[in-house]
């Protein structure tokens, strides 16, 4: 009994008028043996997706069977879509006679005839609407163009719509998929079909890209095997760890306020973040989210790789002794390089003509505190290799882990340079805060509180007498103080670069997006994102061949954030609250505390 | 069956176009670009070198010269393969899409295609280029969330402007 295939209900409805028949014909079934053609039939598109062959001799009844049983298990419409006849001998005339008979057990609307001469290039290909066309001066045979694809590689690829849901009606997503989603969809959902390749002892025989042998992989079987308690025990440990550091005795005051200083501990929080994300025990719902794991487990690899690469040579041939012992002197060296420094500026610096009496408090009291710095670093030098040589062991955590470490050593070690920045610069903004407002009484204005402007005021003679006295001292000692601030920023700004740049550095591990990357340069097709078409060489009166290539986007690197974070990095230190230099895809990664020691000048006001 | 031919550009150089008929439902208009003149190429070159060499006489230090040669080279790579256009090409296939390839000198391809169910009109559209009023072709794309509204207004060939060559 021919069994009319499921699309077409309303049988005048089975074309779009004024549209080509399209046929995607697989590539690897060119050179098949004649046989039949199996696909699915896409009425919107007037198009023809070819899926398999099926080849002699076979019982139409278990070739019904088989396809009942794959539209059961994949929702999509499969059916006999025609025949395909592919003559290797010349004499062979009884074969056409043959699959033309064929259309009488198998009805489809409309039955695809292909035909492929031996040593020709060029098909032919018949498609017969056997009913009477419903529109006057339509014709009984259709015109037909003929669209290759690669099975495998837009199986890979992954360009079909993500799976519907399961309360979702299956039908819903198909109807939805336009154009060529449609066909990409067919072809992902008939993965059943696929599943059966020469070898197997099944009633029928089908030509797909599989035929030759269903294509698997030990390594990713036993993978996906153990994936699953892997992930529940790394994900038991991960979820034990970050309870742990989130206790309570690590919120108290001093502890929350260094830990939030240190970029260790950022880059620790981050890392932690990373790994629960991969190994939570949630599937990935989409490719994206399954590139972006894969993209952070080969990140982890490769900075655990380096750093372990980093501790073989740190402790090799006693280099943490070296370290150690030329890390005094540089320190030392540092601190009188600033000592010559300062002295400079309490002399004539540049060949200006400073303040004498002020020059002299300030010199003083920097070289004071450069004194105790240097004091406290002879202090600290016998523990420092002891020190360096715990400190080196966290190189295998990660080279992360080691350069965020390395940039608070710097920190650390240049906070004498800090400390003078905050001094001058409160002096230098106490300083601008007074002068304003003295010259607005000078003026004769005055900034109400109240209504948040600057009104006219008057005042008294001896407040005004006192004002501008005030005021020409503030203004006459602006350059002395204006000075030592900009050595001192300058001086900051230097140690913000070094750091920054180690930011930079650790970012950029962080996100390079590897996995892509790698799968850019052996697997191309994997990364693609749409499709582009080829005409092969063509022939009048013959059908019209076209390829169907899959088409790589020109940019795949997924949002490379390094010029950000370079931006963020390395600004100016009066700026930069903590949270605002978040890098732009919140979910990807969580905002980075910059680590630039803020001083922000409090609002300068009328007092 | 081909077709081909030759007009001008907005700068006055020579653009020569094919038109191929494949079938009833398939046809390709090809756009060729005049070629990199060799005059252009020597000139610029020159004035390169002349500048390095200048340089190296103030300086004597000969590492300007092999960074003048360097840097020729690669600039000159670098036009080759992402400004320089051999040849742009428009294939229309009935019900399929529209697709545009661009070859550069340097053999890369770029292509970009659009689905005909995406296409919501082919128009003339008039842009003003320094002091002209020129004339390019252009796809209006449907918007997937407003039914009558455009998402995208695609220029069908690349501005052809005045190109070194």
């Amino acid at each position: 009994m021919p069994t009319p295939p499921p699309e077409s209900a309303a049988p005048g409805n089975s074309r779009v008028p004024g549209m080509v028949l399209k046929a995607f014909f697989p590539t690897c079934c060119a050179s098949a043996d004649s046989g039949l053609l199996v696909g699915r039939w896409v009425p919107e598109q007037t198009s023809a997706v070819v899926l398999a062959v099926v080849h002699f001799p076979f019982i139409p009844i278990q070739v019904k069977e088989l396809l009942a049983r794959v539209q059961q298990a994949s929702q999509v419409g499969v059916a006999v879509l025609g025949t395909w006849c592919h003559r290797r001998q010349d004499a062979e005339e009884s074969l056409g006679h043959f699959l033309e008979g064929l259309g009488a057990i198998f009805s489809h609307e409309p039955w695809l005839q292909l035909c492929r001469e031996r040593g020709s290039k060029f098909w032919s290909c018949k498609a017969t609407r056997r009913q009477a066309p419903t529109c006057p001066g339509a014709p009984g045979e259709d015109q037909v163009m003929l669209v290759f694809y690669d099975q495998r590689k837009v199986l890979l690829s992954q360009l079909h719509p993500p799976v519907a849901l399961p309360d979702h009606q299956a039908g819903d997503a198909v109807a939805g998929a336009g154009g060529l989603a449609a066909v990409f969809d067919t072809v992902a959902r008939s993965e059943e079909l696929f599943r059966s390749d020469r070898f197997d002892e099944g009633p029928v025989r089908l030509s797909h890209w599989q035929s030759e042998g269903v294509e698997a992989s030990i390594l990713a079987e036993l993978a996906k095997r153990a994936s699953g308690p892997i992930c529940l025990l790394l994900g038991g440990l991960l979820s034990l760890v970050s309870a742990a550091s989130a206790c309570r005795v690590f919120q108290l005051w001093p502890l929350s306020f260094i830990w939030s200083k240190l970029s260790t501990c950022e880059q620790l929080r981050h890392r932690l973040e990373q790994l629960t994300f991969v190994f939570s025990t949630q599937k990935a719902e989409n490719p994206t989210q399954l590139m972006r794991k894969a993209n952070v487990l080969v990140s982890v690899f490769l900075d655990v790789a380096l750093g372990l690469a980093l501790l073989s040579w740190l402790h090799g041939k006693d280099r943490i002794g070296h370290l150690a012992e030329a890390l005094v002197p540089v320190a030392d060296h540092v601190a009188e390089e600033l000592q010559h420094l300062l002295q400079w500026l309490m002399g004539a610096p540049a060949g200006l003509k400073m303040n004498r009496a002020l020059d002299q408090v300030l010199g003083r009291f920097f070289l004071y505190h450069l004194h105790l710095w240097i004091s406290y670093i002879h202090l600290m030098s016998p523990f420092i290799e002891r020190i360096l040589w715990h400190v080196g062991l966290s190189a295998c955590l990660g080279l992360t882990v080691s350069l965020s470490i390395l940039s608070d050593i710097i920190a650390l070690l240049t906070f004498h340079i800090y400390c003078f920045y905050v001094y001058g610069a409160r002096l230098y903004c106490l300083k601008i805060c007074g002068l304003s407002s003295l010259w607005r009484l000078f003026r004769g204005k005055k900034w109400n509180v109240l209504r948040q402007r600057v009104d006219s005021c008057s005042y008294d003679l001896d407040q005004l007498f006192i004002g501008t006295l005030l005021f020409t001292i503030l203004l006459f000692l602006l350059p002395t103080t204006a000075l030592y601030y900009l050595v001192f920023t300058l001086l900051r700004l230097l140690v913000v670069a070094v750091q920054g740049l180690i930011h930079v550095l650790v970012d950029l591990i962080n996100s390079l997006p590897l996995y892509s990357l790698g799968l850019r340069l052996c697997r191309p097709y994997r990364l693609a994102a749409g499709v582009k078409f080829r005409v092969l060489e063509h022939e009048a009166d013959r059908p019209l061949r076209l390829l169907m290539q899959l088409w790589l986007p020109p940019h795949p690197l997924l949002g490379l954030p390094v010029p950000q974070a370079f931006l963020w990095g390395a600004h100016l230190p009066l700026e930069a609250e903590r949270g605002q230099a978040g890098l732009t895809d919140p979910g990807h990664r969580p905002a980075r505390h910059r680590h630039t020691a803020t001083v922000s000048p409090p609002p300068c006001r009328g007092r | 069956m081909e077709d081909e031919q030759s007009f001008s550009d907005i700068c006055g150089g020579r653009l020569a176009l094919q038109r191929r008929y494949y079938s009833p439902s398939c046809r390709e208009f090809c756009i060729s670009c005049p070629r990199l003149s060799l005059r252009s190429l020597t000139a610029v070159t020159c004035t390169v070198w002349l500048a390095a060499y200048g340089l190296f006489t103030l300086c004597e230090n000969s590492i300007i010269l092999s960074a003048a040669i360097f840097i020729t080279l690669l600039g000159l790579l670098g036009y080759l393969h992402f400004v320089k256009i051999d040849q742009e090409t428009l294939l229309i296939i009935d019900s399929l899409g529209i697709q545009m390839t661009s070859s550069y000198a340097s053999g890369k391809e770029s292509t970009t295609f659009i689905e005909m169910g995406k296409v919501k009109d082919v128009i003339i559209n008039e842009g003003i280029y320094m002091q002209k009023v020129i004339y390019y072709l252009c796809i209006l794309l449907k918007d997937p969330v407003e039914p009558h509204g455009i998402s995208q207004v695609v220029p069908v060939f690349q501005p052809v402007g005045c190109h070194l060559a």
